[in-house]
Protein backbone atom coordinates (compact mmCIF):
# COMPACT_ATOMS: atom_id res chain seq x y z
CA UNK A 1 0.00 0.00 0.00
CA UNK A 2 3.07 2.41 1.04
CA UNK A 3 4.94 1.37 -1.74
CA UNK A 4 2.70 2.76 -4.46
CA UNK A 5 1.95 5.63 -2.76
CA UNK A 6 5.77 6.09 -2.52
CA UNK A 7 6.34 5.32 -6.27
CA UNK A 8 3.75 7.64 -7.49
CA UNK A 9 5.27 10.33 -5.52
CA UNK A 10 8.77 9.73 -7.37
CA UNK A 11 7.39 9.57 -10.65
CA UNK A 12 8.83 6.98 -13.03
CA UNK A 13 10.82 4.07 -12.43
CA UNK A 14 14.35 5.84 -14.28
CA UNK A 15 14.28 8.77 -12.23
CA UNK A 16 14.28 6.52 -8.77
CA UNK A 17 17.05 4.74 -9.73
CA UNK A 18 18.95 8.26 -10.85
CA UNK A 19 18.24 9.32 -7.71
CA UNK A 20 19.15 6.21 -5.58
CA UNK A 21 22.29 5.97 -7.33
CA UNK A 22 23.07 10.21 -6.55
CA UNK A 23 22.37 8.97 -2.82
CA UNK A 24 24.97 6.19 -2.99
CA UNK A 25 27.75 8.65 -3.52
CA UNK A 26 30.47 9.40 -1.74
CA UNK A 27 30.79 10.21 1.89
CA UNK A 28 26.80 8.43 1.66
CA UNK A 29 28.17 5.62 -0.71
CA UNK A 30 31.01 4.42 2.18
CA UNK A 31 28.21 1.38 3.79
CA UNK A 32 28.18 -0.16 0.13
CA UNK A 33 31.62 0.69 -0.86
CA UNK A 34 32.13 -2.00 2.52
CA UNK A 35 29.30 -4.11 1.53
CA UNK A 36 30.34 -4.75 -1.79
CA UNK A 37 33.95 -6.41 -0.71
CA UNK A 38 32.59 -8.25 2.31
CA UNK A 39 29.95 -10.44 0.83
CA UNK A 40 29.37 -13.16 2.73
CA UNK A 41 27.64 -16.06 1.15
CA UNK A 42 25.55 -18.98 1.32
CA UNK A 43 25.81 -21.68 -0.97
CA UNK A 44 22.32 -23.06 -1.87
CA UNK A 45 24.09 -26.44 -3.98
CA UNK A 46 21.39 -28.35 -5.36
CA UNK A 47 22.99 -29.96 -8.05
CA UNK A 48 25.97 -30.34 -10.34
CA UNK A 49 26.49 -26.54 -10.95
CA UNK A 50 28.18 -26.84 -7.28
CA UNK A 51 31.31 -28.44 -8.89
CA UNK A 52 31.38 -25.54 -11.10
CA UNK A 53 31.18 -23.37 -7.29
CA UNK A 54 33.95 -25.49 -5.97
CA UNK A 55 35.93 -24.41 -8.64
CA UNK A 56 35.49 -20.67 -8.17
CA UNK A 57 35.95 -20.64 -4.72
CA UNK A 58 39.31 -22.99 -5.40
CA UNK A 59 42.84 -20.84 -5.49
CA UNK A 60 42.86 -21.03 -9.28
CA UNK A 61 40.13 -19.15 -9.83
CA UNK A 62 40.05 -17.92 -5.92
CA UNK A 63 36.63 -15.77 -5.11
CA UNK A 64 38.89 -14.65 -2.25
CA UNK A 65 39.99 -11.76 -5.17
CA UNK A 66 36.62 -9.70 -4.59
CA UNK A 67 35.61 -10.58 -0.92
CA UNK A 68 33.25 -12.82 -1.19
CA UNK A 69 35.58 -15.94 -0.11
CA UNK A 70 33.91 -17.03 2.69
CA UNK A 71 30.83 -19.45 2.91
CA UNK A 72 28.61 -19.61 6.01
CA UNK A 73 26.08 -22.15 6.20
CA UNK A 74 23.87 -20.32 8.35
CA UNK A 75 21.78 -17.79 6.01
CA UNK A 76 21.57 -15.64 9.56
CA UNK A 77 25.16 -14.87 9.10
CA UNK A 78 25.29 -14.26 4.99
CA UNK A 79 24.31 -11.40 2.58
CA UNK A 80 24.45 -13.07 -0.40
CA UNK A 81 22.60 -15.95 -1.27
CA UNK A 82 24.10 -18.29 -4.28
CA UNK A 83 21.18 -20.51 -5.63
CA UNK A 84 23.32 -23.16 -7.03
CA UNK A 85 21.61 -25.38 -9.42
CA UNK A 86 17.76 -27.52 -9.99
CA UNK A 87 14.82 -26.18 -7.65
CA UNK A 88 11.93 -28.16 -7.52
CA UNK A 89 8.87 -27.13 -6.30
CA UNK A 90 9.08 -29.45 -2.97
CA UNK A 91 12.08 -27.02 -2.58
CA UNK A 92 10.30 -23.81 -2.63
CA UNK A 93 8.94 -23.23 0.97
CA UNK A 94 12.93 -24.28 1.81
CA UNK A 95 14.68 -21.92 -0.26
CA UNK A 96 12.12 -19.04 0.63
CA UNK A 97 12.63 -19.54 4.23
CA UNK A 98 16.51 -19.35 4.27
CA UNK A 99 16.51 -16.17 2.04
CA UNK A 100 13.77 -14.88 4.66
CA UNK A 101 16.71 -15.49 7.22
CA UNK A 102 19.21 -13.89 5.78
CA UNK A 103 20.33 -10.82 7.22
CA UNK A 104 19.66 -6.92 5.37
CA UNK A 105 20.44 -6.02 2.78
CA UNK A 106 20.55 -9.42 1.03
CA UNK A 107 21.31 -10.34 -2.57
CA UNK A 108 20.89 -13.17 -4.45
CA UNK A 109 22.53 -14.53 -7.53
CA UNK A 110 20.94 -17.31 -9.57
CA UNK A 111 23.94 -19.68 -10.45
CA UNK A 112 23.25 -21.59 -13.91
CA UNK A 113 20.61 -22.08 -16.30
CA UNK A 114 18.56 -24.17 -13.67
CA UNK A 115 18.13 -21.47 -10.94
CA UNK A 116 17.60 -18.80 -13.81
CA UNK A 117 14.79 -20.47 -16.03
CA UNK A 118 14.71 -24.10 -14.82
CA UNK A 119 16.66 -24.94 -17.59
CA UNK A 120 15.99 -28.01 -19.78
CA UNK A 121 13.98 -29.18 -17.15
CA UNK A 122 10.63 -28.64 -17.76
CA UNK A 123 8.37 -31.17 -16.17
CA UNK A 124 6.17 -31.79 -12.79
CA UNK A 125 8.48 -30.89 -10.60
CA UNK A 126 11.41 -28.78 -11.36
CA UNK A 127 10.74 -25.01 -10.80
CA UNK A 128 10.70 -22.56 -13.87
CA UNK A 129 14.20 -20.35 -11.92
CA UNK A 130 14.15 -20.16 -8.65
CA UNK A 131 12.94 -16.09 -9.10
CA UNK A 132 9.43 -17.68 -8.68
CA UNK A 133 10.00 -17.85 -4.69
CA UNK A 134 12.89 -14.89 -4.20
CA UNK A 135 13.73 -12.40 -6.21
CA UNK A 136 17.18 -12.20 -7.90
CA UNK A 137 19.70 -9.46 -8.35
CA UNK A 138 22.03 -11.26 -10.72
CA UNK A 139 21.49 -14.78 -13.48
CA UNK A 140 24.62 -16.67 -14.76
CA UNK A 141 24.21 -18.58 -17.94
CA UNK A 142 25.83 -21.76 -18.56
CA UNK A 143 25.18 -25.54 -18.04
CA UNK A 144 27.23 -25.30 -16.22
CA UNK A 145 28.50 -21.34 -15.94
CA UNK A 146 32.60 -21.14 -16.69
CA UNK A 147 34.08 -19.84 -13.44
CA UNK A 148 35.18 -16.53 -15.23
CA UNK A 149 30.84 -15.96 -15.87
CA UNK A 150 30.72 -15.79 -11.91
CA UNK A 151 33.27 -13.62 -11.07
CA UNK A 152 31.72 -11.47 -14.15
CA UNK A 153 28.91 -11.79 -12.47
CA UNK A 154 30.09 -11.05 -8.45
CA UNK A 155 31.18 -7.96 -10.24
CA UNK A 156 28.54 -6.80 -11.16
CA UNK A 157 26.68 -7.41 -8.21
CA UNK A 158 29.69 -5.42 -6.75
CA UNK A 159 28.45 -2.55 -8.89
CA UNK A 160 24.59 -2.82 -8.16
CA UNK A 161 25.22 -2.57 -4.26
CA UNK A 162 27.50 -0.01 -4.75
CA UNK A 163 24.83 2.05 -6.57
CA UNK A 164 22.49 1.11 -4.07
CA UNK A 165 19.85 -0.55 -6.42
CA UNK A 166 20.10 -4.12 -5.33
CA UNK A 167 16.54 -5.66 -4.89
CA UNK A 168 16.68 -5.96 -0.69
CA UNK A 169 18.62 -2.00 -0.86
CA UNK A 170 15.49 -0.51 -2.91
CA UNK A 171 13.01 -2.43 -0.75
CA UNK A 172 14.43 -1.39 2.54
CA UNK A 173 14.04 2.48 1.06
CA UNK A 174 10.58 2.04 -0.01
CA UNK A 175 9.78 0.84 3.36
CA UNK A 176 11.66 4.09 5.20
CA UNK A 177 10.49 6.40 3.08
CA UNK A 178 6.53 4.66 3.35
CA UNK A 179 7.28 5.17 7.79
CA UNK A 180 8.63 8.99 6.67
CA UNK A 181 5.80 9.21 4.77
CA UNK A 182 3.04 7.45 7.58
CA UNK A 183 5.27 9.66 10.89
CA UNK A 184 4.27 12.73 8.83
CA UNK B 1 18.18 -70.37 -18.92
CA UNK B 2 15.29 -69.23 -17.14
CA UNK B 3 12.60 -71.07 -19.63
CA UNK B 4 12.56 -74.38 -16.90
CA UNK B 5 11.03 -71.39 -14.56
CA UNK B 6 8.90 -70.17 -17.04
CA UNK B 7 7.89 -74.11 -17.28
CA UNK B 8 7.64 -75.05 -13.18
CA UNK B 9 5.39 -71.80 -13.07
CA UNK B 10 2.94 -73.13 -15.79
CA UNK B 11 2.67 -76.60 -14.29
CA UNK B 12 2.21 -75.20 -10.79
CA UNK B 13 -0.12 -72.50 -11.42
CA UNK B 14 -1.69 -73.05 -15.30
CA UNK B 15 -4.96 -71.48 -14.17
CA UNK B 16 -3.40 -68.09 -12.84
CA UNK B 17 -1.38 -67.13 -15.46
CA UNK B 18 -2.69 -65.37 -18.64
CA UNK B 19 0.24 -66.00 -20.82
CA UNK B 20 4.07 -66.28 -20.51
CA UNK B 21 6.69 -64.59 -23.18
CA UNK B 22 10.39 -64.07 -23.96
CA UNK B 23 11.36 -60.51 -24.29
CA UNK B 24 14.55 -59.86 -25.30
CA UNK B 25 16.17 -63.20 -23.35
CA UNK B 26 13.91 -62.35 -20.71
CA UNK B 27 11.07 -64.32 -19.56
CA UNK B 28 8.07 -63.14 -18.38
CA UNK B 29 4.82 -63.91 -17.45
CA UNK B 30 1.73 -62.16 -17.12
CA UNK B 31 -0.20 -63.07 -13.80
CA UNK B 32 -4.57 -62.89 -12.99
CA UNK B 33 -4.76 -60.09 -10.55
CA UNK B 34 -6.27 -62.21 -7.46
CA UNK B 35 -3.70 -65.13 -7.71
CA UNK B 36 -0.28 -62.81 -7.47
CA UNK B 37 -0.10 -63.25 -3.55
CA UNK B 38 -0.32 -67.31 -4.75
CA UNK B 39 2.18 -67.02 -7.39
CA UNK B 40 4.71 -64.79 -5.40
CA UNK B 41 5.06 -66.56 -2.22
CA UNK B 42 5.35 -69.81 -4.32
CA UNK B 43 8.17 -68.05 -5.94
CA UNK B 44 9.94 -66.96 -2.76
CA UNK B 45 9.15 -70.17 -0.88
CA UNK B 46 9.62 -73.22 -3.36
CA UNK B 47 12.93 -74.31 -3.16
CA UNK B 48 13.65 -75.15 -6.72
CA UNK B 49 12.80 -71.62 -7.52
CA UNK B 50 14.27 -69.86 -4.36
CA UNK B 51 13.40 -66.13 -5.71
CA UNK B 52 14.67 -64.37 -2.69
CA UNK B 53 16.20 -60.98 -4.51
CA UNK B 54 12.90 -58.21 -5.71
CA UNK B 55 15.01 -56.55 -8.32
CA UNK B 56 12.22 -53.55 -9.22
CA UNK B 57 8.51 -52.89 -9.18
CA UNK B 58 7.40 -50.21 -12.16
CA UNK B 59 4.23 -50.05 -13.90
CA UNK B 60 3.90 -49.13 -17.97
CA UNK B 61 0.88 -46.30 -18.83
CA UNK B 62 -0.35 -47.62 -22.10
CA UNK B 63 -2.43 -45.22 -22.99
CA UNK B 64 -1.14 -43.64 -26.33
CA UNK B 65 0.84 -46.72 -26.97
CA UNK B 66 1.23 -47.23 -30.89
CA UNK B 67 3.40 -50.39 -31.76
CA UNK B 68 5.12 -50.82 -34.76
CA UNK B 69 3.94 -54.21 -36.70
CA UNK B 70 0.80 -54.61 -34.35
CA UNK B 71 -2.48 -54.18 -36.03
CA UNK B 72 -4.37 -51.66 -34.41
CA UNK B 73 -6.84 -54.36 -33.53
CA UNK B 74 -4.71 -55.80 -30.72
CA UNK B 75 -2.64 -52.86 -29.53
CA UNK B 76 -4.08 -51.51 -26.20
CA UNK B 77 -7.39 -49.93 -26.69
CA UNK B 78 -9.94 -48.15 -23.97
CA UNK B 79 -11.44 -51.44 -23.69
CA UNK B 80 -8.26 -53.68 -22.17
CA UNK B 81 -6.54 -52.82 -19.33
CA UNK B 82 -4.22 -49.03 -19.51
CA UNK B 83 -1.79 -49.88 -16.66
CA UNK B 84 1.00 -52.86 -16.46
CA UNK B 85 2.49 -53.39 -13.36
CA UNK B 86 5.99 -55.32 -13.57
CA UNK B 87 7.79 -56.58 -10.80
CA UNK B 88 11.56 -58.32 -11.69
CA UNK B 89 12.84 -61.03 -9.10
CA UNK B 90 16.20 -62.41 -9.21
CA UNK B 91 17.74 -65.91 -7.29
CA UNK B 92 20.73 -64.94 -6.09
CA UNK B 93 21.08 -69.23 -5.35
CA UNK B 94 19.84 -70.33 -8.89
CA UNK B 95 21.13 -67.41 -10.67
CA UNK B 96 18.08 -67.09 -12.76
CA UNK B 97 15.07 -64.38 -13.34
CA UNK B 98 12.03 -63.75 -13.72
CA UNK B 99 9.41 -60.81 -14.71
CA UNK B 100 5.56 -60.90 -13.79
CA UNK B 101 3.32 -58.28 -15.13
CA UNK B 102 -0.31 -57.69 -14.53
CA UNK B 103 -2.30 -55.91 -16.72
CA UNK B 104 -4.81 -53.34 -14.77
CA UNK B 105 -7.95 -51.58 -16.19
CA UNK B 106 -7.74 -47.47 -15.51
CA UNK B 107 -10.85 -47.41 -13.53
CA UNK B 108 -9.42 -49.99 -10.91
CA UNK B 109 -5.90 -49.64 -11.05
CA UNK B 110 -5.45 -51.44 -7.55
CA UNK B 111 -3.58 -54.65 -6.73
CA UNK B 112 -2.03 -57.06 -3.28
CA UNK B 113 0.90 -55.56 -2.09
CA UNK B 114 4.09 -57.80 -2.66
CA UNK B 115 5.84 -55.91 0.45
CA UNK B 116 5.16 -58.76 2.66
CA UNK B 117 6.46 -61.56 0.77
CA UNK B 118 9.50 -58.83 -0.53
CA UNK B 119 10.07 -56.18 1.86
CA UNK B 120 12.57 -54.59 -0.64
CA UNK B 121 9.12 -53.50 -2.53
CA UNK B 122 8.11 -51.15 -0.05
CA UNK B 123 9.25 -48.09 -1.29
CA UNK B 124 9.37 -49.08 -5.08
CA UNK B 125 5.50 -49.87 -4.92
CA UNK B 126 5.48 -46.19 -3.00
CA UNK B 127 6.91 -45.06 -5.95
CA UNK B 128 4.85 -46.36 -8.21
CA UNK B 129 1.94 -45.22 -6.04
CA UNK B 130 3.30 -41.52 -6.28
CA UNK B 131 3.95 -41.65 -10.14
CA UNK B 132 1.33 -43.84 -11.71
CA UNK B 133 -1.39 -44.02 -8.58
CA UNK B 134 -1.74 -47.84 -8.77
CA UNK B 135 -3.22 -48.77 -5.22
CA UNK B 136 -0.77 -51.85 -3.43
CA UNK B 137 -3.48 -53.27 -1.22
CA UNK B 138 -1.80 -54.45 1.83
CA UNK B 139 1.66 -52.32 1.68
CA UNK B 140 2.16 -51.35 5.10
CA UNK B 141 2.69 -47.49 4.07
CA UNK B 142 1.11 -46.52 0.79
CA UNK B 143 2.13 -42.47 1.01
CA UNK B 144 3.34 -40.36 -1.81
CA UNK B 145 7.60 -40.58 -1.26
CA UNK B 146 8.26 -38.35 -3.56
CA UNK B 147 6.29 -35.71 -4.37
CA UNK B 148 5.01 -33.47 -1.46
CA UNK B 149 1.11 -34.61 0.22
CA UNK B 150 -0.39 -31.37 -1.76
CA UNK B 151 0.74 -32.63 -5.10
CA UNK B 152 -2.82 -33.59 -6.64
CA UNK B 153 -2.57 -36.41 -9.83
CA UNK B 154 0.12 -38.47 -10.97
CA UNK B 155 2.77 -37.41 -12.73
CA UNK B 156 4.17 -40.01 -15.16
CA UNK B 157 0.54 -41.08 -16.06
CA UNK B 158 0.38 -39.90 -19.95
CA UNK B 159 -2.63 -37.82 -19.20
CA UNK B 160 -0.70 -35.67 -16.61
CA UNK B 161 0.00 -32.07 -18.74
CA UNK B 162 3.56 -31.63 -19.21
CA UNK B 163 3.74 -28.41 -18.63
CA UNK B 164 1.41 -28.46 -15.54
CA UNK B 165 2.68 -26.89 -12.21
CA UNK B 166 1.92 -27.24 -8.98
CA UNK B 167 3.73 -24.39 -6.47
CA UNK B 168 3.99 -25.27 -3.09
CA UNK B 169 4.63 -21.03 -2.95
CA UNK B 170 5.17 -18.30 -5.11
CA UNK B 171 6.81 -14.47 -4.33
CA UNK B 172 4.00 -12.40 -3.32
CA UNK B 173 5.38 -9.32 -5.56
CA UNK B 174 5.06 -10.88 -8.44
CA UNK B 175 0.98 -12.57 -7.93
Amino acid sequence: MGVEVTTSRLGDAAAWAKRVKEESRGLKGIPNWGRKFSLFSYPFVTACCGMEFMSVAAPKYDIARFGAEFPRFSPRQSDLLMVVGTIVEKQGPALRRVWEQMAEPKFVIAFGVCASTGGFYQNYSAMPGCDQVIPVDVYIPGCPPRPEQVLDALILLQERIQDGIGHSQLRLKREQLAHAEADE
Amino acid sequence: MSKKVLDALVAKFGDAIEKVEQVHGDEVAWIKRDKLTAVATALRDDAALAFDAPVFVTCIDRLDWKPVGVPPSEAWTEDKPRFEVCYQLRSTKHKHRIRLKIALPENDARLASLTPIWVGFDWQERETFDMYGIRFEGHPDLRRIYMYEEFVGYPLRKDYPKDKRQPLVRRPDLV
